[in-house]
Formats: C-alpha cells, structure tokens, sequence
C-alpha cells in the first residue's frame, strides 16, 4: 500500500487520513511532518485514521507516542481512529492502548473533542 | 553444522534500506519453509526490530560499519542472528518497555517486540565484539523443512548472498 497522509477539517478538528506503512525511514518521517504541519498550523485537535496503515514497526509506535505527546503538550490531543487488526493488537502488546484514545467510529472520534 | 540444515547470510550496510531488505529475505525463507501469514508477520518484524538495533544503537548509525544478517534452518527451527559492529549490549539492563514511567518512551520497544514475537531470544557478544541478537521460531508441524529433516534427506548446501 502507498505511502501517503492527507487531512481535512470536521468542524474544529482535523481528521488525518494515513496509509501504507508506518516503520522506520520514510512512514515515520511523514507522520512526523504531518503533525508539525498541523501543529504550525494551529491545528490541535486531531484524529489520526489508521485504516489504510497495515503495518507500524517500533520506530512507527515511537513516532505514534511522539505526535501523542507533541500534540498534548501544545495543549490538544490526538486520537486514534480505525486501527487494523495488526495495529490494534501492536498497541495492546505495548499497553499503548491505555494511553491513546481509540474509536472505531469516526462520528464518535470527532465528537469527543466537544 | 548438522547436514540438514539450511544455511544464509548477508552482509548489510548500516543504512535505513537494509531493515527492509533483511525483512524481506527473511520473509522469503520463512514463507519457503511453510510459516503461516501470522509467524511470517512476527518472524518479518521480529528482523526488522534486530537489524533496526544493529543500525541504531549497535552500529549508531555509521555508515562505515555492516550488519552481518545469518539464517540458519533446522529441521525444527527457523533461527536468526543479527550482527553488529558495536559496543555490545547487557540485554538486562534495558528498560521495561510496559512499566508506567516507560509507556510514554519513544524507543526502546525493540527488544520487547523480539521477545514477545519469537519462540527464543537472547543476545551474546558477538565475534565482532558487537552484540549479536540470537532468536529462533519453531517450525509450523508438516512443513516441507519439518518433513525433510525428519526423514534425514535435506542435505543442502551452505548457501551465501
């Protein structure tokens, strides 16, 4: 699957649509710059659609808790929308998923920034 | 060397693309040697985790240092040694990835994804005087290999790339 990441605006939030893999290297980096972007751009309130990612390596995880914790010291959060089973099963392993917010709807996702 | 053991290695430069091509060869071995598409998931990772180590902390990222990537199959096992250039390492001595004060850490999920992905893992200072990852996955039962080597008629040669 491509590698690829793209936003749009739900309201007040922005609702990042992220595919391919996410490990060291390239995926990492384009989190990476996604978030900043976003960030630069005042945005903090973000849910991060992991659909399309099938893959995340522990660099990915890192860059994952990084944008997490970026994100909330700018004084937003960022959730996690529509993890594939591989993914879902990673964060748990990690107990990651006690830590991020994880919604499987995107109505809902969105609406718990309210 | 027992005689019905498969034997591959490789020499990797310290750059990024080489935690893909160790993924990828590896996953080419553990296909060919009957894994199902979950083994082959964690098998494929569990070499990306060990080459990422080799990279970063092992050989910090120099370019003048390699990667020495080795596959070895059993007639019961799938056994991986990944080989770096570095310092060594106390594999006791690294953090608890699942304590509380380390949930938020972001590296560090290496060895612990090894671990939990593979049936043996232990790390022993290598002939480099670099740490070498040592891990292993039991073959599924009634694969080719698992057959070949009970029936003692897998004799192939020591292969090199």
């Amino acid at each position: 699957m491509e590698l690829r990441a793209t936003y749009r605006d739900a309201g007040v939030v922005t609702v990042v649509d992220i595919g391919g893999r996410i490990t060291l290297g390239e995926g990492s980096a384009l989190l990476r710059k996604t978030i900043r972007e976003l960030l630069d751009d005042g945005r903090t309130k973000i849910v991060l659609n992991l659909a399309d990612v099938n893959y995340i390596d522990s660099s990915g995880i890192g860059e994952l808790v990084t944008a997490f914790t970026t994100v909330k010291n700018r004084g937003g959060n960022l959730k996690l929308l529509h993890l594939t089973k591989k993914v879902h099963d990673l964060l748990q392993l990690t107990k990651l998923f006690t830590v991020f917010d994880v919604y499987s709807d995107e109505n809902t996702a969105v609406g718990s920034f309210q | 060397m027992a005689p019905e053991t498969k034997h591959l290695e490789v020499t990797l430069d310290t750059h990024v693309e080489s935690v893909n091509v160790a993924e990828e060869m590896c996953l080419r071995v553990a296909e060919a040697a009957g894994f199902g598409e979950d083994d082959c998931y964690r098998i494929g990772m569990s070499v990306r985790e060990g080459v990422i180590n080799a990279f970063h902390y092992g050989n910090q990222e120099r370019p003048d240092k390699k990667i020495h990537l080795a596959v070895d199959l059993t007639p019961d096992k799938m056994i991986i040694h990944v080989l770096d250039e570095g310092k060594g390492f106390d594999v006791g001595r690294v953090p608890d990835p699942l304590a509380q004060e380390n949930l938020l850490s972001t590296s560090g999920r290496g060895i612990f994804l090894m671990r939990a992905f593979m049936d043996e893992f232990d790390v022993v200072s290598g002939r480099t005087g670099g740490a070498e990852i040592i891990m292993s996955k039991k073959l599924p039962s009634g694969s080719d290999q698992a057959a070949n080597g009970r029936d003692g008629q897998n004799a192939s040669p020591q292969q090199e790339v």
